[in-house]
């Protein structure tokens, strides 16, 4: 071949990595291709805008603990206000507690400088999310131990009004704080730019706060408290996991491609399975013997975890693309 | 206190990185990362908790303006120093729950390194990608708008360090004027696609770091249409509240029936 035949095929080569971004030929093996450009669609080399959450293994684990610990604040009153169901409201208090002491310390460690977890309480912000998360936590815990203690100390028989008043004051608080923090984590996630998590910021608030309520009701029915109204919150709650995977899968929107596609698409529907059609049908279909109902419990809480933190690394994934954003954002 | 800015133009920029060089030595900076990512020159990819000017090398096949590439197809080399926003609604201010991101008195967002606990949540808040958490300090990091440089009535080390006078620092309306008139001086001379990237027209409010670009924000990892997250705030809560209610009212009815 001569020079001028091989310079021209090399043009030929550069024009068409130039245009198509790689170069499909017998013997041309471009390292790297297709490669990357800058434009409309690909952005800044396909590089990522966002920056991922750096959120690590405590902050889904304590969604789910602070949901059950709302939730069991909530049953609880309730449950007390009726007067009949003592042990339950025990169970649930004490779960409550649990949970509200679990909770600071898996959001403290999960802190760059964890000393420094004071910090959160420097400020009260209406417009941060986590700071009326960090506040609702404040009060919630020290609430629903006053009225496990008083709970218990009443119980001894000491039936004093003062006593039954701080009861109904403190489960009082705890069932209000309790729903907040039920509801609000829907919220840390809504509110930031994370396409995936802001783009279903009104779904999220009623996701978290189904899967906190069935959560609890499943716990309880593992300690034994296969009552009709954990029955009903259980199946209410599976419904609605159901719908909202439903959804999720129907609205086949671009941004939520995250949670229907590749690893993290696979986790979420795993979880979302678990504990929306799988909880209910068992439930359903056998929830008329302790076992059914059992295996119904157990599978709402897996699959509520696995939830979790299908949605912190949906967040991740979200982040990282940037098209997500520029589809978003150039309508 | 008159409100600061900068006002970046790539059209006098000549990626020499400078500016990446004087803000990592003025304010003592560690390395992170000595890649090549193979993107022309641009070796730092991204803004991040340690780099806080990052100059993109943006190359595409579009001539620049009137240029004309001899024999070869069209081309054209942009570099332009990116730089935190310091918007006028800041998303990490808002989101920030220990109060330690606030706003100077040049209208500056700052954080204070004292207070940080790097519970991460203004990493997730800031529309630009910009703020992230250090890895082995554990706090959040980025541009202070050399709070201190300021404060001694002395300017920013980028702005100090560019020889071309790429990055300029003054007065926010004053830039703001002087950008104006460079796009149309430079659509004198056939940019026709300059633009000032300033995000006023959404929950951002402006910005308090001016870009001129040439074609698309997202050529230049920009987001076209910026929103700091409290835009997103009514909503949430609204669905909270319904679905408080909601679970409070079931909880109940399950109970007294």
């Amino acid at each position: 071949m001569s020079n001028e035949v091989k310079e021209a095929r090399l043009d030929a080569i550069r024009q068409e990595a130039a245009r198509a971004g790689k170069v499909s030929a017998a013997g041309v093996r471009a390292a790297g291709a297709p490669i990357p450009q800058t434009g409309e669609r690909s952005g800044y080399y396909g590089l990522p805008l966002l920056k991922q959450p750096v959120w690590t293994w405590e902050i889904p684990l304590y969604f789910f603990v602070g949901g059950v610990a709302g939730v069991s604040a909530v049953t609880a009153f309730f449950a007390d206000m009726i007067g009949s169901h003592l042990s339950l409201v025990r169970a649930a208090l004490w779960l409550a507690v649990i949970g509200g002491v679990i909770s600071p310390v898996l959001l403290i460690s999960d802190l760059g400088r964890p000393k420094r977890f004071l910090a959160m309480l420097r400020v009260f912000k209406w417009q941060s999310p986590m700071s009326i998360g960090v506040w609702t936590l404040a009060g919630f815990t020290p609430a629903v131990v006053v009225a496990a203690v008083v709970f218990e100390f009443i119980q001894t028989g000491n039936h004093i009004p003062f006593l039954l008043i701080l009861k109904f004051l403190s489960e009082g608080v705890a069932c209000l704080f309790g729903a907040i923090l039920v509801t609000y984590t829907g919220v840390l996630l809504g509110a930031t730019v994370i396409p995936v998590w802001s783009e279903n910021r009104k779904l999220l608030p009623p996701h978290f706060a189904a899967s906190a309520l069935g959560s609890a009701a499943a716990i309880l029915e593992l300690l034994g408290f296969l009552i009709p109204a954990t029955y009903i919150l259980g199946l209410v709650a599976a419904a609605v996991e159901t719908l909202v995977g439903i959804l999720i899968e129907i609205r086949k929107r671009e941004v939520d491609r995250p949670l229907r596609q590749g690893k993290t698409g696979r986790t979420i529907r795993a979880g979302g399975m678990l504990s929306g059609p799988v909880s209910l049908a068992v439930r359903i279909v056998w929830g008329y013997s302790s076992v059914g109902r059992l295996i119904a419990a157990s599978s709402f809480i897996v699959g509520a975890l696995i939830t979790r933190y299908a949605w912190l690394w949906a967040g991740r994934v979200s982040a990282s693309d940037p098209t997500y954003l520029f589809q978003l954002q150039r309508k | 206190m008159k409100t600061t800015a900068f006002f970046t133009d790539p059209t006098l920029c000549i990626g020499c990185k400078a500016c990446e060089v004087a803000c990592k030595e003025w304010n003592e900076i560690p390395e992170d990362g000595l890649e090549w990512r193979g993107h022309s020159y641009d070796n730092t990819g991204h803004l991040g908790a340690s780099t806080w000017r990052h100059v993109l090398f943006v190359e595409q096949n579009q001539p620049l303006a009137q240029q004309v590439t001899v024999g070869q197809e069209p081309f054209r080399w942009v570099m332009l120093s990116d730089v935190c926003k310091h918007c006028e609604v800041a998303g990490c201010l808002e989101a920030c729950p220990t109060g330690s991101i606030v706003r100077t008195e040049f209208g500056g967002v700052y954080v204070q390194p004292d207070i940080c606990n790097g519970c991460g949540y203004c990493v997730v808040a800031c529309p630009f990608g910009v703020i992230d958490r250090r890895q082995f300090d554990g706090r959040a990091f980025k541009c202070t708008f050399c709070y201190d440089r300021q404060r001694a009535d002395l300017t920013p080390a980028c702005a100090k360090a560019c020889p071309t006078e790429s990055i300029r620092f003054g007065e926010l309306d004053d830039l703001r004027e002087k950008a104006n008139r460079r796009i149309a001086e430079l659509e004198q001379r056939g940019y026709h696609e300059a633009a000032i990237y300033d995000a006023q027209n959404t929950s951002v409010g402006g910005v308090h770091a001016l870009f001129l670009i040439l074609g698309e924000p997202e050529t230049y990892n920009l987001p076209p249409a910026p929103e700091a997250p409290t835009a997103f705030l009514k909503s949430a809560w609204a669905s909270a509240l319904i679905s408080a209610v909601a679970f409070i009212a079931l909880v109940g009815l399950v109970f007294f029936f």
